[in-house]
């Protein structure tokens, strides 16, 4: 088995992913398959080889530093789930709990 | 009908007078009313916005003044793709809701040629999929046999242009979203290089391998789809400024001379024995039209997909983290604080491939296994990629099967793995950034349409679309079409 139960709780709170229990259960079977399927590549000797990132070479594109309008404020918040006047709303971020 | 037209076929009525954009719209809407509750392949229609684009194409034709081959022309694109005012969901109901305030590069490109848009069309939720039955609202049937898959990610738009309710369509490649359902259902579809489309306005999926790109009838018109899309656009850093050459114009040229390779690792135990019989007749075709043929390796093949399925997880994971409920789309009400928000939004509002890429990303780039999983994965990736460098100095392009199989029954593979499978024969091809094409190649004993794979050099889309041209020309495949009625 290569994937356990407290590592599917843990990646799914580093996911930020609320999954219920039947899920984390079937999410463990099929990930642990996925995951025994991809060991395939352990076979491959990749020393030496260098990581590709992007299949173009790409380096860092600069625009011109010219200003340009942007969006309208409204039609930015046009689709908050919750807004108070010209600010996405959100709960509380302060006093936010810490237990587990 | 006009609906039966090619974008060459109706763009020659409109100019000879012979028929307006509006009565192709019109046309179009009805044989969508008609004919969409079966195949299912159009999430939103935007009729008055069509018929009002049709009138504009109207006058510029009664004045003389056309744009182009698109003008007038009734499309479909995929709802991964922003457009002003008209609903995106992604196939996602974390977006549903969302009216995006501006319109992606392709689908202004398209605008700007005059093409009339029909709507959005069906996808995998965040093009994630092989068959369309992981879009959240329902699944698109395959034309050719309605108990079928049409493919995916890019299902909608496979199935639309099959059916005849779009003279063409734009979906997304990642993985092998274009070819594959392309091979489903018997179109024409064409992944660019990447870097060829410009990717600004696409709801990103893996961004080191999305790539926009056309379904169409045959092959001049996905040369007229890609020539409208083609080019550097400065919204997309990654978008190459290298020239755009005349695509329909490249297409005569013919294969004489022309060295096909022919990949051994492409022909492998799974591969279906009918696939295989119309794929080497193929190449017997193109023999026959005056390319040489020669064996080519690429011996890393059956690496591409387990490496994909660590590169592709490991950029959605990243990718989606910014659908949390703030500023557009799903928000679960009642969270005790902020990070109980995020994680329920996400939870109700993610399918279950979805959460299962994420949750794969996320741990393939946790502490401690980056280095085995997705570091491993990328130099896995330069290995597939100097494969086919290696293949491409000896040849021009290279011939393959598209799918492994013809199209499956839905909810005939429930095993995620088996699922993934399918695009073993595309995924190479995303890995290394090169352009590929899926052409209309036979049909099975069930009636079930083949698709023949071209694969190119970067940024040389133009043989391709010629080799398929040539083949194309050679074959009766397009003359027929599914037994659809109302």
């Amino acid at each position: 088995m290569k994937i356990t139960m407290k590592e599917v709780d843990h990646v799914a709170r580093l996911a930020r992913l609320a999954l219920s229990d039947a899920e984390k259960e079937r999410m463990r079977r099929e990930l642990d398959g996925i995951l025994s399927y991809i060991d395939k590549l352990r076979a491959l000797d990749t020393e030496g080889v260098p990581p590709t990132s992007h299949a173009v070479p790409m380096t860092n594109v600069m625009r011109e530093d010219e200003p340009a309008p942007s969006l309208p404020q409204a039609d930015m918040l046009a689709n908050a789930p919750d807004r108070s006047g010209e600010f996405f709303r959100v709960p509380r971020i302060i006093e936010e709990s810490i237990e587990e | 009908m006009l609906t039966d037209l090619t974008i060459h076929e109706l763009g020659a009525r409109f100019r000879l007078g012979d028929a307006t954009p509006t009565q192709a719209a019109r046309e179009y809407l009805a044989r969508i009313a008609a004919l969409d509750p079966k195949v299912k392949a159009y999430l939103t229609v935007t009729g008055e916005a069509a018929l009002a684009r049709a009138a504009e194409a109207d006058a510029r034709f009664k004045s003389g003044a056309s744009l182009g081959p698109l003008d007038g022309v009734p499309l479909g694109v995929k709802d991964v793709f922003c457009t002003r005012g008209v609903r995106t969901t992604c196939g996602s109901k974390i977006l549903e809701g969302f009216v995006p305030p501006y319109d992606a590069t392709v689908v202004a490109r398209l605008v700007r040629a005059g093409a009339v848009i029909l709507g959005k069309l069906n996808m995998d939720e965040f093009a994630m999929g092989s068959s369309t039955e992981n879009s959240a609202y329902f699944t698109t049937r395959n034309p050719w046999d309605l108990s079928r898959v049409p493919g995916g990610s890019s299902g909608g738009s496979a199935a639309a242009v099959a059916a005849d309710l779009a003279a063409a369509t734009l979906g997304t490649d990642t993985g092998g979203s274009i070819r594959q359902p392309a091979a489903f259902c018997g179109n024409v579809g064409l992944k660019p290089t990447y870097g060829r489309v410009s990717r600004f306005g696409l709801v990103a999926f893996a961004s080191s391998l999305d790539q926009v790109g056309p379904f169409a009838k045959d092959v001049l018109d996905a040369a007229l789809m890609l020539q409208a899309i083609a080019g550097h656009d400065p919204l997309d850093s990654t978008s190459a400024a290298i020239p755009v050459p005349d695509y329909a114009a490249e297409l005569s040229r013919g294969v004489q001379g022309l060295r096909v390779g022919i990949p051994a690792e492409y022909f492998i135990e799974g591969l279906d024995a009918e696939v295989e019989a119309a794929v080497r007749a193929a190449i017997e075709t193109l023999k026959g039209l005056g390319a040489k043929t020669e064996s080519v390796s690429l011996p890393h093949t059956e690496y591409g997909l387990a490496a994909y399925y660590l590169i592709a997880p490991a950029e959605c994971s990243s990718n989606l983290a910014r659908y949390d409920g703030v500023k557009y789309g799903l928000r679960v009400p009642g969270a005790r604080d902020l990070i109980d928000m995020y994680s329920r939004t996400r939870g109700a509002g993610f399918g279950a491939e979805v959460k299962r890429r994420v949750m794969l990303g996320t741990y393939a780039l946790s502490a401690g296994y980056y280095d085995a999983y997705y570091g491993k994965a990328q130099k896995v990736r330069t290995l597939v990629q100097r494969d086919f460098q290696r293949a491409f100095e000896r040849v021009d392009v290279i011939v393959a099967p598209t799918t492994p199989s013809a199209a499956f029954k839905m909810g005939e593979k429930e095993d995620p793995l088996s699922m993934y499978l399918n695009d073993v024969f595309t995924i190479p091809v995303n890995l290394a950034g090169l352009p590929g094409l899926s052409v209309p190649a036979g049909f099975t004993k069930a009636g079930l349409p083949i698709g023949l794979q071209v694969i190119g050099k970067a940024f040389d889309e133009a043989t391709l679309l010629r080799t398929a041209k040539a083949y194309e020309a050679a074959t009766t495949w397009r003359e027929r079409k599914p037994g659809l009625t109302a």
